[in-house]
């Protein structure tokens, strides 16, 4: 698990532990029945307090992504692969929507833009 | 786990505590701010029972402390700013005099910290550098499996690098959930990382006692050109601060101000600082 935190952000701590913990879990690199650190052994890992990991794991749970066993510990929970396939899906419409986004700000047309997606493609 | 109702004492010269209330559960650390003279070294004097209060209440661990003194120190780790010890005695017979007063007193931990702080047991008190003498003071607060750790001003006279060890230290101590830290500070970065809650007084009252990330939402630094500052505006801010060029002010209504100033303003998270030196008025 990779967690960055910035102070400077505008995010809060909280949700950008939240935000990074679902996309991990999202792109499957954070497996189901993975346990997580102890709530307060990630607050002196990144060196914030105890009540900012606390609430990042308890949005966690509230959004089924963590489950927790008192006296045990928080785990990845089993995630829905239909349900996890959808949350993938939407980020490449997020990302394809920018691409159309700003292509039509330079005035590229459909064709441009697909030759682009293609060549792309091809060269992965 | 430490309760404070309704605190007052009043001086002679004319300070005067008033009515703090406050409290700290299990398994977090409260930071104590204030500017100098705000009371801070006041309250944690009534808190420890070195000084007779006019009213209120100091609940630790359940009980109160002037009626169960001895009991409730046995189990808290106090550091002081300027520690009463013997000059002319060394660490270790000092060391010798103050473990008897704990139950829990633990010789190795004692010696852990003491190899770790790099300290030498044979140096007489009145030799030991400000730092030093604070990190012997921590030493032996640490040193009794103490349930609540309060100091004052512990980071003070410390270079920052010893200072984030200290925090390295704080961190270990809450790993257990059914302890807690009470820290007064004026180095508020220090609290910025660890604290859970803030305690403000300012002039011998109470100005917020909240979790940090509370308070963080709460407060912003708005910055722009004075030329903006309509009266409404200006009505949104704690404090403004203006210069030849521009304005920056402490606001608990960031949305709304910058909604009416658009783009010609930047609004940013507040420090600690920030807000202690644009809250020096109130209290």
């Amino acid at each position: 698990m990779r967690i960055l935190i910035s102070n400077s952000s505008d995010e809060p701590i909280y949700t950008q532990i939240f935000n990074q913990i679902k996309a991990q879990i999202i792109r499957g690199e954070l497996d189901a029945g993975e346990l997580l650190p102890s709530i307060r052994g990630l607050a002196k890992d990144l060196q914030i307090s105890v009540i900012t990991t606390k609430r990042a794991y308890e949005e966690l749970e509230r959004e089924g992504f963590v489950e927790t066993i008192p006296g045990k510990g928080s785990y990845i929970a089993p995630q829905n692969k239909e349900l996890i396939r959808e949350q993938r899906l939407r980020i490449i419409e997020d990302s394809l929507m920018n691409v159309v986004r700003e292509g039509k700000l330079m005035g590229l047309d459909y064709e441009e833009i697909e030759e682009m997606l293609r060549i792309m493609y091809e060269e992965e | 786990m430490l309760e404070v109702r309704n605190l007052s004492k009043k001086f002679k010269e004319g300070f005067h505590l008033e009515d703090v209330s406050f409290t700290l559960k299990p398994g977090y650390i409260m930071g104590f701010i204030g500017p100098n003279g705000s009371g801070k070294t006041t309250t944690i004097n009534l808190i420890m029972n070195l000084m007779k209060r006019d009213e209120g209440s100091v609940k630790i661990f359940g009980k109160d402390i002037s009626q169960h003194e001895r009991e409730i120190k046995d189990r808290i780790g106090f550091v002081y700013d300027e520690a009463h010890f013997y000059d002319d005695l060394t660490l270790e017979q000092m060391k010798r005099i103050i473990a008897p007063f704990y139950s829990r007193w633990d010789e190795k931990i004692y010696r852990d910290y003491i190899e770790k702080f790099e300290l030498n047991e044979k140096m007489r008190i009145k030799k030991l550098s400000k730092g030093m003498k604070m990190k012997y003071s921590l030493a032996l607060a640490l040193s009794h499996d103490a349930d609540l750790i309060i100091m004052d001003e512990p980071t003070s006279g410390l270079d920052p690098i010893f200072r984030k060890e200290i925090l390295d230290i704080l961190y270990d101590i809450i790993q257990d959930e059914n302890k807690s830290i009470f820290f007064s500070t004026h180095i508020t970065t220090d609290l910025e990382q660890i604290a859970d809650y803030i305690t403000f007084i300012n002039k011998g009252k109470l100005v917020f006692s909240k979790a940090k990330d509370e308070i963080m939402d709460e407060f912003k630094i708005v910055k722009g050109d004075s030329i903006n500052l309509t009266p409404e505006i200006r009505s949104s801010f704690i404090e403004i601060r203006e210069t030849g060029y521009g304005f920056e002010g402490l606001t608990r209504k960031a949305a709304g101000v910058k909604e009416m100033l658009g783009e010609n303003s930047l609004v940013e998270n507040a420090s600690l600082q920030d807000i202690m030196y644009y809250m020096r008025m109130e209290g």
